[in-house]
């Protein structure tokens, strides 16, 4: 019989957890009520003394100065309801794990296999309740039912029962696997219906032409000749059908990027496109770096985990972004949680292993007070939010990695599927025991080693069920929850057995498990051999196929020549960390998996990553066509700015920022505030990832999902630009910068779910050309970057898919950190420039979407004029001229202006009728002028002194002197008839920008 | 002339160590060396060899039975291999040595929770105080005004005119007491080092954001009744060149930032007296 021992906070204690959740019970779901107390259960499922259960509670569990311990006795009085929330079986439970380490340091005694602690939270709810009220709390705010069981009892049932029972969510084998042999075969000589039933009941996501193409392969004699010597049947195992399901995913294999494209033009031009991947992104890598010449400074790019640029000559940069999108739909808590710490593993895993060095995050939600009905599998924007942005808190702060960059980005369509998007960036030596830091390589004979860990079912087909749209039936088991902290001692062990040389190849764990990553080493050496019964489970009862393809986190796999094997597995046991022999590399062209003796699969490697031929996919581009808006010129345009500054993609996003720490490791040189109030919104991030030195990282990302709805072109042109004009902001230097695409697509492929798959498909193609042509001017080489492509929601009646989506990140160098610049203003006398021209493009803007409308007037990027002065602006950076920069995006100069002015305390005086225009003179008018999305601005203030040297630098590019920086705290701008159309003090302009998301 | 040599534990889940060595070697220390946990168990580096202990900033064990109250824990019952001896020993040798130790953050956490400070009477293993949750219910990132008192015992702190400027980070900062008698006890020997303040240093506030987590009496960071044993929430070592200003493309700042002159006083201390 297990134990409970509770924990409460003494009477008097304030609990703030509890009054965190009464705030979001009467924000949210709008009941009143009276208190929210809480306390702390872990339910001990061991052989302890009630000696050692007494030193267990009043030592490691409680804080004797606040707190108070029973032991099988509740606690709890004075309440009208109690909810409890635990963990389901065989969900990550780290307080558990944590509880059970420190008992064992407690008795000296290791756990038997089956015991174990287990964490569950109870909340005292008071206030005039009823039972169904309860239940909405606890569905709908304090548990996650596909990860969490809960149970209420109300203040007289819970008496009369002496509260809850003490339950130990052990896993139990379940009833399908006793009784069965472990490897099921699957009979594949059957009708295609029968094979898309096998395929769409095993969450295996193949399609009828991949489940043909697998039907053949056994059909093969000389295939069930060589499966016969290792006594297999003509029959594929479940092991190998799982495999190839994960191989041959969407998530892993990018079918549709490698796919061919019939693309068709709004003229009726037919282009053949092999494979979007390397017609545009490898191209584009490739034509840069051959312009680049003798400065190139890619060192790796698209073969590992992420990408490796040189930083300077004794150190390389690394840098991948990531999405968790469908997992943060379900459980955006662990969803969030798993993309973070796993976003970590892949610089973590690049090259021989790199130090990670910062993080950066782009939420794409809904309006969190979003108030119309949703359908039912989809939870609310508000609990998204939440969660995602505590889980992204508790992956990226527990790492111990600054997150300095980043972006929310609201539209209704993000209901159907909420985009997550978590970047890591690492350091590593450019030498490593003598070799380039970024290679690697594996000789046959080296051992297959898993470290981290344990297996379980947790994440189980998320590489399946994410190359899906989320359904009604999406599965429980692909979601799960990180553990920075196993995955952080994992870290700090293998960076040191980095150095000592103890192995030769190192990657993750990550969508596929070690299907995916033992499948891709063995592609470098030519084979494997490994058993699946020597894997670490967390709990018994997995069958081969999940022990192969469950995505259970924090692991790395790794070759470790046998001469260190020893030396490897004796310094994981001193550093706490879990190291497991599953078995070799060989170069026999086969993916050859036993369990004990038995072999379980048997892949020619040439199948698994050669076997499939591309997609076919049909694309045909028709220009949408939106009503043009007619807009009224007005006097005075003060509201619509505060508007503008309260508009969701718009406000003050600090709340969210201050809850991240964005300086930990000490090289925080831009944080994300700035200015005299440190609340003026940076745009871009500066980093020295070495603290004896100057030399600093910049990072910085674009996003504009709302022109996709003009023109994909536009979107990515717009989103390339902005990346690099926020960098370039900084000072960030054109040297030495590279590119991360990360596409976020809804599904494209032409079917009957998606009748508008070609328009999709060729959105696609459309924003590929524009990546091509922007970063081919911007010198940006793509180094790394990942594809997301079903990004919709549909449950039989409703579908809603997301606005096609690029996030761009950048990452490059600044020589000396101390000639940054930020986008405060400084000094009252300063003269205000406007670097860029303004063009009547308002299609797609913010201002256009608080009239409800799109328009067609998509801001359009002239890349070859904005590279010229970008890069006289970085020399105007390093002359030390420039007092403040600040990038026009979302909302136009009129925001740009305001948020520089009350960032820097001191106001503005600005003249519209000195801004250099572009394009047809009939569509300048006040408007434009102030809100218009135009690319490629800066807003720049500079000394009076410095103007000359100032105005000699920008020289021959587009910019204007448009107006002062003024003492009296006051945004003042004239229209084109000299009279005022914007004036404001800054406090209620900051106030505007500041209230909407304060209280999230 | 004998090193000065500081050590700066990680391992679990400590996050700072690197700036913090770093911070070390800046303010004077001829030896600032990272040590992982698993090294000292194992042995193979000794703490008696070091003359300034740093516990500094993380989420040990992810912070998962309250902070730091896990490594307390292990480091109340762990054993040095080969030694015979509990981890403690080492630690109450230290301090009997009278050597110094800084707590930040998740280190200050870890000495509160061991019961090294206040450290009334010598008593450096008895549980006094405590620091919870933020009253904000959230983790914060955000710089704080700290205000010191110039007549406290530290050895850290000599030569802070008013106060220095340093970020907070973190989620359980909230300093209480176990009773009235020991707060007044630590206001009464000038324990409380640092408070939270408005930023021209003039009162301690109780007012958010000046006062992030709702410590008891503003209180920020305590020492022990010898000055020699320090803990506080915000980051020192977070603020050693002017460059890790909040504002400091904005400000004429000094080219040393406000937490170096801690790591400096440990520094000369350690110079005059230990080696």
């Amino acid at each position: 019989m297990p134990n409970r021992i509770e924990i409460a906070l003494k009477a008097g204690i304030r609990d703030a957890r509890g009054e965190r959740i009464k705030r979001e019970i009467e924000h949210f779901l709008h009941l009143p009520v009276a208190e929210v107390r809480t306390i702390d259960v872990y339910t001990v499922d061991a052989s302890l003394t009630a000696r050692e259960l007494e030193q267990a509670a009043s030592g490691p569990f409680s804080d004797p100065v606040i707190q108070e311990w029973t032991i099988d006795r509740p606690l709890a009085a004075g309440f009208d309801y109690a909810v409890e929330v635990g963990f389901r079986p065989g969900v990550t439970d780290n307080v558990g794990r944590t509880a059970r380490e420190a008992v064992t340091y407690l008795t000296g005694r290791p756990f038997a296999a089956g015991e174990g602690v287990y964490y569950a939270v109870q909340y005292l709810l008071k206030g005039t309740l009823a039972l169904a009220d309860v239940e909405k709390i606890a569905t709908g705010l304090l548990c996650n039912t596909l990860i969490q069981r809960y149970a209420i009892l109300s203040a007289p049932e819970f008496v009369a029962k002496r509260g809850f029972p003490a339950l130990a969510p052990r896993v139990t084998e379940s009833a399908g696997a006793t009784g069965r042999s472990l490897v099921q075969e699957i009979d594949l000589e059957v009708s295609d219906e029968e094979l898309m039933r096998i395929s769409k009941e095993g969450v295996l996501a193949l399609t009828l032409d991949e489940m043909r193409i697998i039907q053949a392969h056994y059909r093969d004699p000389k295939v069930v000749a060589q499966r016969q010597k290792f006594g297999l049947g003509a029959r594929p195992t479940d092991v190998e059908l799982e495999c190839l399901a994960q191989t041959w995913s969407e998530h892993c294999k990018h079918k549709i990027f490698a796919g061919t494209v019939q693309y068709e033009d709004e003229n009726g031009n037919r282009q053949e496109i092999k494979s979007l991947f390397k017609s545009f992104i490898q191209r584009t890598t490739r034509d840069v770096r051959e312009k680049l010449g003798a400065r190139d400074f890619c060192l790796s790019v698209f073969k590992d985990n992420a990408g490796v640029i040189k930083f300077n000559d004794s150190h390389s940069l690394v840098f991948k972004v990531e999405t968790h999108n469908s997992p943060s739909a379900l459980d955006p808590y662990g969803g969030a949680l798993t993309g973070i710490v796993g976003v970590n593993r892949d610089p973590f895993g690049t090259g021989q292993g790199s130090k990670l060095i910062f993080n950066t995050d782009v939420f794409c939600f809904a309006d969190p007070f979003y108030a119309k009905p949703l359908p039912s599998r989809l939870l609310h924007p508000r609990r998204i939010y939440e969660g995602v942005v505590e889980g992204v808190e508790h992956g990226g702060n527990k790492s111990g990695i600054p997150t300095v960059n980043g972006s929310l980005v609201f539209d209704d369509r993000f209901a159907g599927k909420p985009l997550v998007f978590c970047g890591t960036a690492g350091i590593m030596p450019a030498e490593v025991n003598g070799q380039p830091g970024h290679d690697k390589y594996i000789k046959a004979g080296d051992l297959i080693v898993m470290t981290g860990g344990r297996i379980g079912k947790d994440g189980i087909h998320g590489a399946t069920f994410s190359s899906e749209e989320l359904n009604e039936n999406s599965p429980v088991t692909a979601v799960q929850i990180g553990d920075p902290i196993t995955q952080k001692r994992m870290f700090d062990f293998l960076l040191r057995a980095r150095d000592k040389g103890l192995y030769r190849f190192i990657t993750d764990n990550g969508a596929g498990g070690l299907s995916s990553s033992i499948g891709e080493m063995a592609g470098e050496c030519g084979g494997c051999r490994m058993d699946l019964a020597k894997a670490p489970l967390k709990y018994p009862g997995l069958n081969p196929w999940e022990i192969l393809i469950s995505e259970a986190q924090e692991r790395m796999s790794l070759a470790v020549p046998p001469e260190r094997i020893a030396e490897f597995l004796t310094m994981a046991v001193r550093f706490g960390v879990e190291a497991t022999v599953l078995g070799e590399f060989t170069d026999n062209g086969v993916f050859h998996m036993l369990y004990g003796e038995r072999t379980v699969a048997w892949l020619p490697m040439e199948f698994m990553h050669e076997g499939l031929p591309p997609m076919q996919l049909p694309a045909k581009w028709t220009p949408p066509r939106h009503e043009e808006p007619v807009l009224e010129e007005k006097a005075d345009y003060t509201e619509d700015l505060k508007q503008l500054l309260s508009s969701l993609n718009i406000c003050s996003k600090e709340s969210v920022v201050r809850r991240y720490d964005h300086e930990v490791q000490g090289g925080s040189v831009v944080k994300p505030f700035t200015g005299v109030m440190n609340d003026g919104p940076s745009d871009a991030a500066v980093v020295r990832p070495i603290l004896e030195s100057f030399e600093a990282v910049v990072t910085a990302h674009g996003i504009c999902p709302r022109y996709s709805d003009i023109d994909t072109y536009h979107m990515t042109a717009n989103a390339v630009d902005e990346a690099l004009r926020n960098y370039v902001a900084v000072g960030g230097s054109l040297e030495l910068v590279a590119g991360l695409d990360n596409f976020c697509w809804c599904d494209p492929v032409q079917s009957d779910k998606t009748p508008d798959g070609d328009y999709k498909m060729a959105q696609l193609v459309r924003s590929n050309q524009a990546l091509y042509d922007v970063c081919m001017v911007y010198n940006l080489p793509l180094i790394s970057g990942k594809d997301s492509m079903k990004n919709d929601f549909y449950d039989g009646t409703t579908k809603i898919s997301i606005p096609p989506t690029l996030l761009f990140s950048v990452i490059g160098k600044m020589e000396d950190a101390r000639k940054s610049v930020t986008m405060d203003v400084k000094r009252p006398g300063d003269i205000v420039y406007l670097l860029g021209k303004t063009a009547d493009e308002l299609g797609g803007s913010e201002y256009l979407a608080l009239r409800g409308a799109v328009g067609n007037k998509v801001p359009r990027v002239d890349a070859a004029k904005a590279y010229q002065r970008y890069l006289a602006y970085h020399d105007a950076v390093l002359s030390g001229t420039v007092a403040s920069c600040h990038d026009l995006s979302d909302g136009g100069l009129a925001v740009a202006a305001a948020e520089s002015a009350f960032a820097g305390g001191f106001g503005l005086a600005l003249d519209l009728s000195r801004m250099l225009w572009k394009g047809d003179a009939a569509g300048k008018n006040d408007l434009a002028l102030l809100f218009s999305e135009s690319a490629s601005r800066h807003l720049v203030t500079v000394h009076p002194e410095q103007r000359e040297q100032f105005e000699a630098i920008m020289s021959g590019n587009c910019f204007a002197s448009i107006g002062v920086v003024t003492a009296e705290p006051m945004l003042t701008i004239s229209g084109l008839s000299g009279t005022s159309v914007i004036q404001a003090g800054l406090a209620g302009l900051k106030e505007a920008w500041q209230r909407p998301l304060r209280e999230l | 002339m004998k090193k000065t040599r500081a050590i700066v534990i990680t391992g679990n889940g400590t996050n700072c160590e690197m700036e913090a060595a770093h911070a070390c070697r800046l303010g004077g220390f001829d030896e600032a060396v990272i040590a992982h946990i698993a090294e000292i168990l194992s042995g193979e580096i000794r703490l008696d060899d070091f003359h300034f202990l740093n516990l500094t900033g993380g989420f040990l064990d992810g912070d998962d039975l309250g902070s730091a109250k896990a490594q307390a824990n292990r480091l109340k019952h762990a054993s040095v291999a080969g030694s015979g001896e509990k981890l403690v020993e080492q630690f109450s040798r230290f301090i009997n040595a009278g050597k110094l130790i800084l707590g930040v953050c998740n280190g200050f956490q870890l000495m509160v929770k061991m019961g090294m400070l206040p450290g009334f009477d010598g008593d450096y293993l008895a549980q006094t105080v405590t620091l919870t949750h933020n009253d904000c219910g959230r983790f914060q990132d955000r710089w704080t005004y700290l205000k010191a008192d110039p007549a406290s015992p530290s050895v850290f702190t000599k030569g802070i005119e008013k106060g220095i400027y340093l970020p907070m980070r973190h989620g359980e900062g909230k300093f209480l007491c176990d009773s009235v008698a020991t707060l007044e006890r630590i206001e009464r020997e000038h324990l409380a080092v640092f408070k939270y303040s408005d930023a021209e240093y003039a009162a301690p506030s109780m007012e958010f954001p000046a006062n992030p987590n709702g410590s008891i009496n503003a209180i920020a960071g305590i020492c022990d009744p010898t000055g020699r044993l320090m803990g506080l929430m915000p980051h020192p070592e977070a603020f050693v060149h002017y460059t890790q200003h909040p504002r400091w493309t904005r400000e004429q700042l000094p080219e040393e930032g406000d937490g170096l002159i801690l790591f400096k006083n440990a520094a000369e201390y350690v110079r005059k007296n230990l080696v």
